[in-house]
């Protein structure tokens, strides 16, 4: 089952309708809500390689739905310390879970001051809201 | 900015929260609850689809038959009343302006239900060629189509079995409807004509006997499934109907316009073939991709019953043959496929 609309208020934004879970130098990263329900029922994660670069603003992965592909935007630089397999097994998992079972990759900041650019839940709601 | 247009359903649509979007000119539903959830409902039960989008034209005339078959690739003399027939308006150079659908009304009387995005160039082909004893008509606005299919699309409609390609008036919950067996599908099922004044009623009663709404997202991986080609993707003016592997609509000894090209082109055997594939790997194939080995994907999508990546694309004739490679450029990445024998899909096989 999909999940019910929701925005933690824990997490971090991008604009490109990413998340970042900041704990000390390290990061979870995932998809919104907003974005998975856009693309619809997911069946496909183009994971990045562990040990891969990202670079903030820049395509790290890509998500596929039946109907269409999207690249999921990097919201923090740093290095790929783990994929979320089941994901990469069951793409569905973001659908059911974005927030949760649903992450995508964990990663070591290369920079932890950059996540305070990003937005937090009243940002990126009001972000949501001028996208009408 | 264009506006677009909206089928005599629209407000169906909306009141059970499709997605909707813009297609052909159209506003048209692309999902309900989900491609993948309506997918199989229609693999395993029954689902419907608003094709209102499509156009219906009439060719009335003492004149309708001679000119039918002088611009329609397969044989219309096989046609009587009561009979449809799966052909194709080609150009002079074997080209496919279009793929549709003919039914025989009455004598002297046919219907033609073709692509939505060609309604007004099939007209305007058909207009400039008309004999005098023969009249073409755009009757679009009038109908509503309502696609039902799937295996136990007859039992929850009320309808008995009837042979493919037959058509008859019939009436489902006391709204009056031409009842094609026809689909684009490759289940079991109907499409219904129906008056457009008429057709939300049409659609409510369907939905009442179990029906599931499906969108066109579903309609376009259950027919790359089956490997029925999309026109403007897998056919398309540019294309010849030997080379799409639709030889067998083409009644060559008619003397059709374009037959003779065509006839050169089967005696010569096509340089370039209509494959289907699936992916030995993952990623999922997209129009437009390259195909490494020569060609490109023309069609391309997840499958939701094979659950993994599926196309079909023009390659060299010789790789045409089921279990030849293929290697197909995922925007960078070499992903292999391998050639399927059409369709892709069939219940029998499960």
């Amino acid at each position: 089952m999909a999940a019910a609309e929701s925005y933690p208020d824990d997490l971090r934004y991008h604009p490109e309708h990413d998340w970042a879970r900041v704990e000390g130098d390290e990061a979870t990263l995932g998809i919104t809500w907003f974005a998975q329900d856009a693309l619809g029922e997911l069946v496909h994660f183009e994971a990045p390689e562990e040990g891969a670069t990202l670079t903030k603003d820049q395509a790290y992965a890509e998500v596929e739905s039946v109907k269409a592909v999207s690249d999921v935007i990097a919201p923090v630089s740093g290095e790929v310390l783990e994929v979320n397999r089941a994901v990469a097994d069951a793409p569905e998992t973001v659908n059911d879970d974005p927030y949760g079972e649903g992450w995508l990759v964990r990663v070591r900041l290369s920079d932890p001051g950059q996540a305070d650019s990003l937005m937090d839940v009243e940002a990126y709601k009001q972000h949501l809201a001028e996208q009408g | 900015m264009q506006t677009l247009l909206r089928t005599p359903l629209y407000d169906r649509h909306v009141a059970l929260g499709a997605r909707l979007v813009p297609f052909a000119g159209w506003e048209m539903p692309v999902q309900y609850e989900g491609v993948i959830a309506e997918h199989r409902a229609v693999r395993s039960d029954a689902g419907a689809f608003d094709v209102s989008h499509m156009g219906e034209l009439t060719v009335d005339g003492p004149g309708a038959r001679d000119f039918l078959q002088s611009v329609l690739s397969n044989d219309i003399e096989r046609l009587e009343p009561g009979l449809a027939q799966y052909t194709l308006l080609t150009n002079e150079q074997g080209g496919i302006v279009d793929d549709l659908i003919v039914y025989e009304l009455a004598s002297e009387r046919y219907l033609l239900i073709v692509n939505a995005s060609n309604r007004e160039p099939d007209y305007a082909w058909l207009r400039e060629r008309e004999p005098a004893d023969a009249d073409v008509r755009d009757v679009s606005d009038d109908y509503a189509l309502i696609a039902v299919q799937g295996p136990r699309a007859l039992e929850r409609l009320g309808l008995s079995e009837a042979p493919a390609f037959t058509f008859a008036a019939g009436e489902i919950n006391g709204v009056h409807c031409v009842v094609n067996r026809t689909g684009y599908t490759g289940e079991q099922g109907v499409e219904l004509l129906v008056a457009a004044d008429s057709a939300a009623e049409l659609w409510d009663s369907v939905l009442d006997r179990g029906v599931a709404p499906c969108g066109l997202g579903a309609r376009d991986t259950l027919r790359l499934e089956v490997c029925y080609p999309l026109h403007g993707n897998d056919i398309s003016p540019e294309t010849d109907a030997i080379s799409a592997g639709l030889g067998w609509v083409c009644a060559l000894e008619t003397g059709f316009t374009g037959a003779d090209e065509l006839r050169r082109i089967k005696e010569a055997g096509p340089e370039r073939k209509l494959a289907a594939f699936v992916m030995e790997e993952a990623g999922i194939p997209r129009q437009g991709m390259p195909i490494v080995e020569g060609g490109e994907v023309t069609s391309g999508s997840h499958s939701p019953m094979l659950e993994r990546g599926i196309g079909l694309g023009y390659v060299p004739a010789d790789l045409a043959q089921p279990d030849s490679d293929l290697t197909i450029d995922v925007r960078g990445k070499q992903r292999r496929a391998r050639v399927h024998k059409k369709p892709i899909y069939s219940r029998e096989e499960r």
